[in-house]
């Protein structure tokens, strides 16, 4: 790293961004740091967006990363609604929106990743919502309670857990997925037959196996999600949860090495070495799976936060983590943890009709991802597990009379 | 404003203000007290926020829920007195609160 005292500058202020700055301080950084984001307000959690916030349990001031005095405190440059437009690699400068530009000895890239639209037509009709930033949500919650009829696009955690919300919220909701089950990129197939009975008996409606051709609308604004076939689903919102590509324009203008994100080390480095990139933005390795993977979570953006100021501040990096991630839906605490490569077996432990099972998926003996649906143990000695690679009885596993400590033992 | 005292690993104290109604782990969190990661941000579904609550203390804080005992159960380094900070709601009656970091939440 070229030592011009330019400090580091972080491109995207979200939750990945946002930690890494607070991080470098707490790791001792002394030179300056600067946070550029696009939204207008300082980094917050994502997550309770379509959760206890949607339901209007938590309050902006919880969502806050950090209140918002602590940037000035710590001296970190907190420039928002700003763009930025290009990577100077050469130069180890970044140009802003507004004509600034910043030199960087360090660049951190957390520019995230934008829900995907649906390219059918009505696509931009009033009324049509994605579920991504602050200001998403505000306009969705706005759209719930007693009397309304919400459509989601996309039976995935978003789309579940925005219909649970509106549940909650007094709204109707109905789900369309494309695919024969929800779930079916993120979830195995039981975990999507107890998601679908549970929001059922919830008042949720599903459509599944359903393409959907356009939005309808009046005067503007939506009404109806129209089906192939012809069939209108009514509705007066329309959330669209299909996906969200990684945000890597800029690192591939700036001819960095990209594949389905920025493709990073395991200390949250780029091809070029005074540059990192960290969260939902990059492709990244997992050393445990000899793989490399695009996550998508905030386990992941903290973890990459952590490799990416432990390399900058020349501390030793932090022990490669077993991947996980959560979702709650009404008063299932979902937690999911690993990533189901080779499985050559999946067993289910706990009968999902009591509410409380897991689901854990194996390579021969050794478990590679668990799925726990109001079972903790099950969980973190499943997460212990993974990262342990200790092969395991499947009888015992299979057998929830054998605690999850035996099973370990 | 209750004063809570956090005490990292290496022995660095932190006696910070905590508005009531925050949780224990905010406090720390939204002071950048390094020791607790909180990275599910209060949810019970990490147990990264870990804290050792003083002797003192373990009565006043109220107990666990079945889903923190859970969660506990299979953490680190865990003792009696170990409790996840972001299910610790901060009142009046936790002025003086001292509670210790363990050694990582990872």
């Amino acid at each position: 790293m070229s030592e011009t005292n330019a400090g580091v500058v972080i491109i995207g202020a979200g939750h990945a961004g946002g930690t890494a700055a607070a991080l470098l301080r707490q790791y001792g950084y002394e030179a300056p740091i600067t946070l550029v984001g696009e939204e207008p307000i300082a980094p917050y959690q994502r997550p309770p967006l379509s959760k206890a916030w949607l339901k209007g349990e938590a309050d902006a001031d919880s969502l806050a990363l950090k209140p918002v005095e602590f940037y000035a405190e710590a001296g970190i440059d907190l420039i928002l609604a700003v763009k930025v437009t290009a990577i100077d690699r050469a130069g180890h400068t970044v140009s802003l929106s507004d004509g600034r530009t910043l030199a960087y000895d360090a660049l951190i890239i957390a520019t995230g990743a934008t829900a995907r639209a649906l390219p059918i037509p009505g696509a931009d009709l009033k009324g049509v919502l994605s579920l991504r930033s602050a200001a998403d949500a505000e306009e969705l919650k706005a759209a719930l309670g007693p009397g309304k009829r919400l459509a989601v696009i996309g039976g995935g955690y978003i789309g579940l857990e925005a219909a649970a919300s509106a549940r909650a919220l007094g709204a109707e909701a109905v789900v369309i997925e494309k695919e024969p089950r929800i779930l079916a990129r993120v979830a195995c197939e039981v975990l999507s037959t107890f998601f679908t009975d549970y929001h059922r008996a919830r008042g949720v409606e599903f459509e599944v196996g359903a393409t959907v051709e356009a939005l309808e609308g009046e005067g503007g604004r939506v009404t109806g999600v129209r089906l192939a076939g012809g069939r209108i689903i009514a509705c007066d919102t329309a959330l669209v949860g299909v996906g969200a590509p990684p945000n890597d324009d800029l690192a591939r203008s700036a001819g960095l090495a990209t594949d389905g994100g920025v493709v990073v080390d395991i200390h949250g480095r780029t091809s070029d070495p005074d540059i990192y990139a960290i969260g939902d933005v990059t492709h990244r390795p997992l050393p445990h799976y000899r793989r490399s993977f695009r996550l998508e979570s905030v386990a992941n953006a903290l973890e990459q936060a952590r490799q990416a100021a432990a390399a900058i501040t020349g501390r030793p990096p932090p022990a490669e983590e077993v991947t996980w991630n959560w979702s709650d839906q009404y008063d299932i605490k979902y937690q999911f943890a690993g990533v189901p490569f080779d499985i050559d077996e999946v067993i289910v432990r706990g009968d999902p009709a009591t509410g409380k099972f897991a689901v854990f998926h194996l390579a021969g003996d050794v478990i590679q991802a668990v799925e726990a649906v109001n079972a903790p143990a099950e969980f973190m000695m499943g997460r212990k597990l993974i990262g342990q690679r200790q092969p395991i009885s499947r009888v015992r596993l299979a057998d929830p009379a054998v605690s999850m400590k035996e099973v370990a033992a | 404003m209750p004063k809570i005292t956090y005490i990292e690993h290496n022995g660095t104290e932190h006696a910070l203000d905590v508005k009531n109604g925050l949780s224990v782990m905010e406090g720390a969190v939204k002071n950048n007290i390094p020791g607790i990661d909180a990275d599910c941000g209060g949810a019970c579904a990490c147990a990264t926020c870990h804290v050792y609550v003083d002797a003192d203390w373990i009565d006043k804080v109220g107990s666990k829920s079945a889903m923190e005992e859970s969660m506990l159960d299979f953490a680190e380094n865990v003792e009696t007195n170990s409790r996840l900070s972001c299910q610790i709601k901060v009142t009046d009656a936790l002025d003086g609160l001292v509670v210790r970091m363990p050694e990582s939440q990872h």
